[in-house]
């Protein structure tokens, strides 16, 4: 012990500390910049918006007008698109992202499942810009003549049925973004299908109970905050898409009250005018959408996580 | 698997059992019970349909509608070559544009993966890997709102510069929680038989698990090189877009193979919306390709 308490040996330990300490303070303080960039991000939206919030208070997110040429700004539109065309995303992907979950969890072989979810996990990859050059140019016109056309014609008398339908608007919006959430609700909700514990199963078909008496009654109630928490992650990235959005939405500047009415979503407005815009009151409140637009996306993002994370706690408790 | 019934004894038949109740309306109907099961069956087989139809849909149609006007001009060509304009600026620019976002928002995230996995203690882990998905969250438009309000405003106007950390800040979240999940498998008995060693601590890091992570790490990184070269919205009011060839100067506005597609399809003119298409080619085959490598060596390990 007294050789290690000499002073000099002290310094020289204290000296081979210091690149360790040196390299947890770096890593540390980038660490630190997950926490700034978030506040940036805040704080940046804010003040950058400051104006608009000064100028029509909260009133600017129920206002329904955006007419720059009066200097009169309101998000309502803008929002209702948002929601509306998330909104019908879900209604599209949900099912059928849960019904092919269950496929690749419990029905397909090996041998069918690996390749599909690699499938499926490419297709999240495809840029946002080529889903959106398709969606204007093929599913959109496709959509025209056969889905729109026959739901227009059959319950055009129903006001959010009206038509016309012009493959550009809400519902074709809606189907593009299904398209693009449904890896996501796809893959997450299969891996916590697997993770249903085997014993589970094996009890109910202990029963006599069929393959999909096992699955309905079983393997999705167990594993059901996990699926709803993949389905809010999908709403999550419905709501913030931009590009793909823009090119098949049209550019509605009133609150849709049709499923085929051109229409704008928040990320779309921001994308379409944010480069033509005059700086002042107008930039200003469309960095306002985006702080509107964050809110919701961390809002939904948080509620998410929530879900999912009780689904592995609840696995952990299972097992 | 059949239910005995006429083994059930007279009196146990009356009281509803919990196999009855789990069982539902059908139980004793033994025909309409396997019915149902081979329909659920068909049923979730076609909704796994439904969701690949569409990838092989786009990748079809951008071939057909792309494939014509691939021409060597068009990929020798800048877009303002009024004779025949071609792509090679937008392919040039994310060529520089991205790489360069990738140093930026990879070594960070890296770092950031770092000290959450080797550093943090489990509860700042916790609140740390939680911020990620929020961050990873965010929309990416709002990415290039944060750079126009801070580096185009008050620095560098639209450029190449600031598109590369708009770009940055999209790759940042992905690559910390790659490098995060990817260094958290590391065994902890290597770490320990370097820290034995007498080792310290960063160099245990920096030589025995950063290493022995690399080909996980590496595909990380990969992954948000595909994910930002694909991004536009980031670029729409960073790096603008330009006409002509832009090397190496990253102060002035650069084109991006997704933008060059987005503002290509807005114009009136056909043969432009076709050059749209032929973008689109070059841009999936690119982000396609890097993801069946990268994803294709552990799909397998990961479906078990």
């Amino acid at each position: 012990m007294t050789v290690l308490l000499d002073p000099r040996r002290l310094q020289s330990r204290r000296l081979s500390r210091l690149p360790d300490r040196a390299f947890v303070g770096g890593t540390g303080a980038v660490g630190a910049g997950i926490v700034a960039l978030l506040v940036l991000i805040l704080v940046l939206l804010a003040t950058n918006s400051a104006l608009t919030w000064q100028t029509f208070g909260l009133s600017f997110v129920t206002g329904t007008v955006w007419d720059p040429v009066a200097a009169v700004y309101g998000a309502l539109p803008f929002i209702a698109g948002t929601i509306f065309s998330s909104a019908i995303a879900i209604v599209i992907a949900a099912p059928i992202g849960l019904l092919t979950a269950i496929f690749l969890a419990e029905y397909a072989s090996r041998r069918i499942a690996v390749p599909l979810t690699f499938i499926i996990e490419l297709l999240a990859a495809i840029p946002s810009v080529v889903i959106g050059l398709w969606g204007v140019f093929v599913l959109g016109p496709f959509l025209k003549v056969t889905v729109e056309s026959f739901m227009v014609d059959a319950f055009g008398w129903i006001p959010i049925f009206r038509g016309p339908a012009f493959g550009i608007g809400l519902f074709a919006a809606g189907v593009i973004l299904a398209i693009m959430i449904l890896p996501t609700i796809v893959t997450i909700s299969r891996e916590i299908l697997v993770a249903v514990p085997p014993a589970q199963r094996e009890a109910m078909y202990g029963l006599g109970a069929t393959r999909w008496e096992v699955i309905s009654h079983v393997v999705v109630p167990i594993a059901r905050s996990g699926i709803i928490g993949a389905i809010i992650l999908g709403l999550g990235r419905a709501l913030g898409e931009t590009l793909a959005v823009t090119m098949v939405i049209g550019n509605g500047q009133d609150i849709p009250r049709s499923l085929f009415d051109q229409a704008q979503t928040l990320s779309s407005k921001i994308a379409t005018s944010f480069n033509e815009s005059e700086v002042g009151l107008q930039t200003s409140s469309l960095i306002a959408l985006g702080l509107i637009l964050l809110v919701i996306t961390i809002v939904i993002n948080v509620v998410a996580r929530v879900f999912v994370g009780h689904a592995t706690a609840a696995e952990a408790g299972l097992r | 698997m059949a239910v005995r019934t006429d083994l059930v004894p007279d009196g146990a038949a009356q009281r509803p059992s919990a196999a009855d109740r789990l069982l539902g309306p059908h139980r004793g109907n033994e025909r309409m019970r396997a019915v149902v099961d081979v329909v659920m069956r068909l049923v979730s087989l076609a909704a796994a349909i439904v969701v690949i139809v569409p990838l092989v849909a786009i990748v079809g149609y951008v071939l057909v509608k792309g494939l014509p006007t691939l021409t060597l001009e068009f990929l020798t060509h800048a877009s303002g070559n009024t004779e025949s304009p071609g792509a090679l600026n937008a392919i040039l620019g994310s060529l520089q544009m991205v790489p360069v976002a990738l140093l930026i928002g990879g070594s960070l995230g890296l770092l950031a993966g770092i000290y959450l996995a080797e550093y943090a203690g489990p509860r700042m882990a916790a609140g740390g890997t939680f911020l990620v998905d929020v961050l990873l969250g965010v929309p990416s438009i709002l990415a290039g709102v944060l750079v126009y309000a801070t580096l185009v405003t008050y620095w560098t106007g639209s450029s190449a510069i600031a598109g590369s950390v708009a770009l940055a800040v999209v790759m940042f979240p992905i690559v910390i929680r790659a490098s995060e999940e990817v260094l958290r498998l590391v065994p902890g008995s290597i770490r320990e038989a370097s820290l034995a060693l007498g080792i310290a601590r960063w160099r245990t890091v920096v030589s025995v698990v950063v290493p022995v992570a690399r080909a996980g790490l590496l595909t990380g990184i990969m992954l948000a090189f595909a994910r930002g070269f694909g991004e536009t919205a980031p670029l729409l009011f960073t790096a603008r877009g330009s006409e002509s060839l832009n090397v190496g100067d990253f102060s002035s506005p650069m084109a991006a193979l997704p933008l060059f597609v987005y503002q290509n399809s807005r114009l009136p003119d056909r043969t432009f919306v076709a050059q749209a298409w032929s973008a689109a080619i070059v841009l999936l085959a690119i982000v396609l390709a890097i993801n069946v490598i990268v994803r294709g060596r552990s799909v397998g390990s990961r479906v078990e």
